[in-house]
């Protein structure tokens, strides 16, 4: 069976299109879910993009959040449907409360866009089943807050159950513990700042994304 | 008690959470000597929300701006809000 992947749009979502090309080109089907809509009968995981959602403004995800669309994606994730955050994605999850902590300006206050090198931390999550724990990936990142923080006890728990399932090789933005993506307790929700849709064509200059979004369609 | 509403203006002053890395405070703290202005410390920077909120009485109001304030004006694990209310006049009686 061919996955479906429904990808958020909110008023000022950019990287939707982007998501869908990388979803289709790996075998799957790729549906715009728009922010008013409640309906996600039809998909078997979502995909919340970049961009900058209701601008923006106050903090980046803290109006998204309140969308009816994010009320049925909490209910999707509660019930162990896949969702993945990627970049405004990622602070839509951690405004939401699906994902923990919170992303802070970079450290430095400089807009990051360019290829960084991450290293898979686990297997056990929705994003990376299908890579190899240890293996370095390249990956574009584009963000100005991108800088995970939480607290001390967060971080341990974080920790201790093998939550964390991106690091930078080589910290950009000053993220804590070099922590590019975590995921939540049932692992079937992650968030993370660099962009894998983005390296799925060697055109791009990366497929280092396709091991990514393939473990999100569950394709073998 | 027949309702009574109040007026009360309300400044909500968020600033981010002590220990919370502050990179736009320190880049403005570090680039202060080389403007020759000497001995400044502590540089943060917040955001001010303003407006306006009816209700029955003060404690009222500030229930509904902490309500409003803990669920979407700021991030709880980052950020917190110093809210300063005034009471500007009385608008409508039933």
């Amino acid at each position: 069976m061919t996955a479906t992947v429904g990808v958020a749009v909110f008023p000022g979502t950019n990287c939707e299109l982007d998501s869908i090309h990388a979803v289709e080109s790996l075998g799957g089907n790729g549906k715009i879910l728009w922010h008013s809509s409640k309906n996600l009968s039809e998909v078997d995981a979502v995909i919340i993009p970049g961009g900058f959602a209701h601008g923006d403004y106050l903090r980046p995800g803290a109006i998204a959040r309140f969308s009816p669309l994010m009320s049925a994606i909490t209910d999707f994730a509660n019930n162990g449907g896949p969702v993945l955050g990627i970049c405004n994605g990622f602070q839509v999850l951690t405004e939401s409360g699906l994902l923990p902590g919170a992303l802070q300006k970079n450290k430095g206050l400089k807009f990051l866009c360019k290829t960084v090198e991450v290293c898979v931390e686990t297997q056990n999550s929705t994003l990376t089943r299908h890579a190899t724990k240890g293996a370095k990936l390249s990956l574009p990142i584009n963000h100005f807050e991108g800088n995970f923080t939480c607290d001390h006890d967060t971080l341990n728990s974080l920790l201790e159950q093998d939550r964390v399932v991106l690091r930078y090789c080589d910290n950009p933005n000053g993220s804590i513990n070099d922590i590019a993506g975590v995921c939540n307790e049932a692992r079937n929700v992650v968030g993370i700042m660099p962009h894998p849709e983005r390296a799925c064509d060697s055109l791009l200059g990366s497929e280092d994304g396709k091991v990514l979004i393939d473990s999100l369609l569950g394709l073998n | 008690m027949l309702g009574v509403s109040l007026v009360f203006s309300v400044l909500v002053d968020v600033c981010l959470r002590k220990g919370i890395a502050d990179p736009a405070g320190s880049t403005i703290e570090r680039s202060l000597p080389t403007l020759g202005f000497s001995n400044v410390r502590d540089v943060s920077v917040g955001k001010t929300i303003r407006f306006v909120i009816e209700a029955e009485n003060e404690k009222e109001a500030h229930e509904k701006v902490e309500s409003i304030c803990s669920t979407f004006l700021t991030n709880p694990v980052i950020e917190e809000a110093e809210i300063t209310i005034e009471n500007l006049e009385q608008v409508k009686g039933n």
